[in-house]
């Protein structure tokens, strides 16, 4: 996320802008694996890099929202007490937030949260009506094609091995394949990642501290429920917001997201234990949610920079290394990075601008084509009118989001050239739904087949090492079975 | 309903069936032969048979036939007689909703529309429970798999998912797949159930697991799955009472595939739009001895009403549900008053349907909660027993049906079912 947003701030101008990430698409670490929510910017210490950046990064969303065709509901928050001291809690807060310019902010009784959440419990609560929902993918993604069609180039599926400062100025970018590129200005955006970066440009100031947030997904049939962020007032030193349900833009309802230290950057595994306390958690916030709501789970790590014993969180290091030449440094970058990251973005840009002159350009482009709304948000009459243009809209492919064929051809033919299962699940929202991929990804598979002419083994779900099947049942006679 | 919707002109027909799999194609056939001359049948996939296209194992139609069909080979004897009493077809089509005035909103290849239908059948089958419904620990990594979707790609797409394979759950789609991937070369190592005793059919235990050397676990479930590219294998423990994995008897299993076979849930949401009442147990919409919801007009039969074991009983239903519809259009309504409710006693999971008129013949679908040998179904008019059927063996993945004439139900006020 922070990475994309860099590159498409940097395309607005005039410099030769590279993005190298190890996965094979974009915004597939902590930027994908989030609640997805815009933060209103109360909740941190006036002055620092988060409460500026996060408050300035949720004013810029709407615009960017609309250019790069992203969904974004500004739903707000209640931050509710249950008690004297969570009311202390709520009371300082404002004052926070307000030291740190987020408008609106309210402090209301029961009758005004009842207004805004029927049934919401506790005896007062903040309102942050900037508090917001947001596709993380559609962000990370949309910021991506945009820097794209800008001239940024992607190298995906590149992993960062080696960094080495050229004579002169400048560094030498050594990949796992063996490829090398070469740069006046290195930014480090690697996330869980960054200090393994830092390490491999000699800097040895950071430690990253992985902390997993599990997540339930709950079925759309919920959808609608929640009328408003709801959150718990936030107790002392806990490592994030606490577990609590925030309704996604695409309908759906998250459980959690729980915090556990773990030492695997990569560990994005669920746990018996932690899945039954959100099971528990969830029912007892919502307790409509039947057994069969449950569709998935998946975790997200933050990269913290303080470890399990201090607890809390450390403000973002965003720096321009005086000791180490060109290196543009972002450490610890977790909430609200995903609100944050445009203002990180500008911020970098200034940084960047100290070591080339960045001239505008002005073929610059903001607006990325297309709509942020799926084929089965439109009105009936447009649903019509696509129909009859293009058949392929008359095709559902995904049975339970309802995807028509044209979404799924067009997100195999994205521009970063993201070819994997989940790439096309981010971009199109197939397979999201309650039958989890059971019904489309056979159709999909049939797609890749006949129009791409893809082999069994050219499947993969997420990684290189992912591969989806073994080969054919029998040796192919040509022709399709049916 | 807002402009927009009314700007698209609706089309009428008499007798609209959502799904061409077995329920559908038997209720269109019905819907026919009772004299509805219009009758349109909508089918998302290319060709007509439903999930029986992939099925292409035999043991169909043993009940209809007294013969072992394949899948495909049932499903022809249907759809060719739906061709020759030329009934329409619409395939590659969905229907986006349905509202209680029973207006359908319909997506094909180049065209958009709207059908106003006199009768509705919801025969739109069940899909299957997945990873994420029954909340498995552990990695996402490729090469988990419901077993019906591996059925697909192998049967339909020629495509092979694994080499070393693992069954969590023992319906009967994976106990089927148990065999057709040993056939083709894979090693399956075992299947694991959560539950005492199995849920598949007996026969496919005894054909497909235990012809074959496969090892069924009881009272075991998979606690953790691992690999974070490709799966490299599964944890497995036996489970206690209370069906909470015992820890110490964890272990570790290489395996490159674990398919699922957890369960099947009835794809009502169709149903739901049309805010037809449900029935929390089956899954399935509540129906009264006509197969018709609390909607009227709106008839469900099949998988999409309840999950049914042998495909011979859903096109048995189907018709049923097919002629009352066709009733329902011909004479504006065919629901007699059904005053007389169905309910599921001691040792019985759900019984079908609930709610009886008591003026025609009915026939109860039920299912057990638990096996048992040589007990009774016994049904029960207020403590008054009206009828009994001895079963040498009653099992929960097998349905029992209960013939009840006119004359036995009619004045009955409320009825149970029991097992004793």
């Amino acid at each position: 996320m922070v990475g994309c947003a860099i590159a498409r701030e940097l395309s607005k101008f005039r410099v030769r802008t590279a993005v190298v990430e190890k996965e094979m698409d974009v915004g597939l670490g902590t930027s994908c694996r989030n609640s997805g929510v815009l933060h209103a910017g109360f909740n941190y210490a006036p002055g620092t890099l988060r409460a500026i950046l996060d408050v300035k990064g949720n004013q810029m969303m709407d615009d960017l929202c609309r250019d790069l065709k992203v969904k974004i509901k500004r739903i707000g928050k209640l931050t509710v007490a249950l008690d004297d001291e969570d009311e202390a809690t709520l009371r300082r807060l404002k004052e926070q937030g307000e030291a740190n310019g987020v408008p609106g902010l309210e402090l209301i009784g029961r009758e005004r949260m009842q207004q805004i959440q029927p049934g919401v419990e506790g005896t007062l609560a903040l309102h942050s009506p900037t508090s917001s929902i947001i596709s993380p993918y559609g962000l990370t993604i949309g910021l991506a094609e945009n820097a794209l069609a800008n001239g940024v180039n992607f190298h995906l599926g590149q992993r960062v091995t080696s960094l080495s400062p050229l004579a002169g100025g400048g560094w030498s970018v050594g990949t796992g394949s063996g490829e090398t590129f070469t740069a006046k200005v290195l930014v480090n955006a690697a996330g869980l990642f960054s200090a393994e970066v830092c390490r491999m440009a000699g800097i040895t100031d950071y430690v990253i501290y992985p902390c997993r947030g599990e997540y339930y997904v709950l079925d759309r049939r919920l959808d609608g429920t929640l009328k408003a962020l709801i959150y718990p007032a936030p107790k002392k030193n806990a490592p994030g917001l606490g577990i609590h349900l925030t309704p996604t833009v695409d309908g759906n309802i998250l459980i959690g997201p729980s915090a556990e230290y773990l030492n695997d950057p990569e560990d994005h595994g669920c746990t018996s234990d932690v899945m039954k306390e959100l099971r528990r958690e969830g029912r007892e916030l919502l307790p409509e949610i039947r057994m069969t709501d449950y569709i998935r789970n998946f975790a997200g790590i933050r990269p913290k920079q303080t470890p399990p014993e201090v607890g809390g969180n450390k403000d973002f290091v965003i720096e321009d290394r005086k000791d180490v030449l060109g290196f543009i440094n972002l450490v610890g970058i977790e909430s609200p990075g995903l609100t944050s990251a445009p203002a990180i973005a500008g911020m970098v840009r200034e940084m960047v601008e100290k070591h080339i002159p960045l001239l505008p350009d002005p073929s610059f482009n903001p607006v990325r084509p297309g709509s942020p709304l799926f084929f089965s948000e439109l009105p009936a009459e447009e649903k019509a009118a696509l129909i009859a243009d293009n058949p392929n809209y008359g095709e559902i492919i995904c049975r339970c989001e309802k995807i028509t064929k044209q979404e799924i051809l067009d997100a195999i033919s994205n521009p970063l050239g993201a070819r994997t299962l989940v790439s096309i699940k981010y971009r199109a929202r197939a397979s999201m739904g309650r039958c989890q991929g059971g019904f489309c990804v056979p159709r999909i598979t049939r797609i890749l087949r006949d129009e791409f002419g893809w082999k069994p083994q050219d499947f993969l779900k997420r990684s290189a090492g992912s591969p989806l099947f073994v080969g054919n049942v029998r040796p192919e006679k040509g022709g399709a079975v049916r | 309903m807002n402009g927009a919707k009314q700007s698209i002109p609706a089309v009428h027909r008499d007798v609209v069936v959502i799904g061409g799999g077995p329920a559908g194609l038997a209720a269109a056939i019905a819907a026919k032969e009772a004299g509805c001359g219009d009758v349109l049948l909508i089918e998302r996939d290319r060709i007509l048979g439903g999930i029986l296209n992939q099925c292409i194992h035999d043991g169909f139609g043993l009940h209809t036939f007294k013969e072992a069909l394949s899948g495909p080979e049932y499903a022809a004897r249907f759809i060719d007689r739906f061709r020759e009493l030329g009934i329409a077809a619409m395939e590659e089509t969905i229907v986006l909703s349905l509202s209680s005035d029973r207006v359908l909103e319909v997506s094909t290849r180049g065209t958009f529309q709207r059908i106003e239908a006199g009768a509705v059948i919801l025969a739109m089958g069940c899909r299957e429970r997945t990873r994420g419904a029954i909340s498995i620990p552990g990695h996402r990594p490729s090469g988990v798999y419901t077993a019906g979707a591996a059925q697909n790609f192998m049967n339909l797409e020629n495509i092979m998912v694994g080499k070393k394979v693992c069954i969590l759950g023992s319906g009967d789609i994976g106990l089927i797949m148990a065999r057709r991937m040993t056939l083709e070369g894979a090693k399956v190592e075992a299947v694991f159930e959560i539950l005492p005793y199995s849920s598949g059919l007996p026969r496919n235990i005894q054909q497909c697991l235990n012809d074959y050397g496969i090892p069924l676990h009881l009272n075991t479930t998979v606690t953790d799955i691992v690999g974070k590219g490709r799966l490299e294998g599964i944890r497995v423990a036996q489970v206690g009472e209370d069906r909470s994995p015992i820890p110490e008897t964890e272990r570790y299993i290489p395996c490159d595939t674990l398919l699922l076979s957890v369960g099947l849930i009835p794809e009502n949401e169709l149903t739901r739009d049309a805010g037809v009442e449900m029935d929390p147990v089956t899954g399935g919409a509540v129906v009264d001895d006509s197969f018709m919801t609390s909607v009227p007009g709106i008839f469900a039969c099949g998988n999409v009403l309840h999950v049914h074991d042998l495909v011979d009983w859903v096109s048995v239903e189907a018709a049923e549900a097919g002629k009352y519809a066709a009733c329902f259009v011909r004479e504006g309504s065919c629901a007699l008053p059904s005053p007389i409710g169905v309910k599921p006693g001691s040792g019985v999971r759900y019984t079908l349907p609930q709610s009886v008129s008591g003026e025609r013949d009915v026939t109860l679908s039920l299912r057990v909660s638990a096996p048992w040998r040589d007990r009774c179904v016994v049904v029960k008019d207020e403590g008054r027993e009206i009828a009994r059927k001895r079963e040498m063996r009653l099992h929960p993945a097998e349905m029992i049906r209960i013939d009840l004439k006119k004359e036995t139900v009619s004045g009955c006020s409320s009825l149970e079912v029991t097992v004793e």
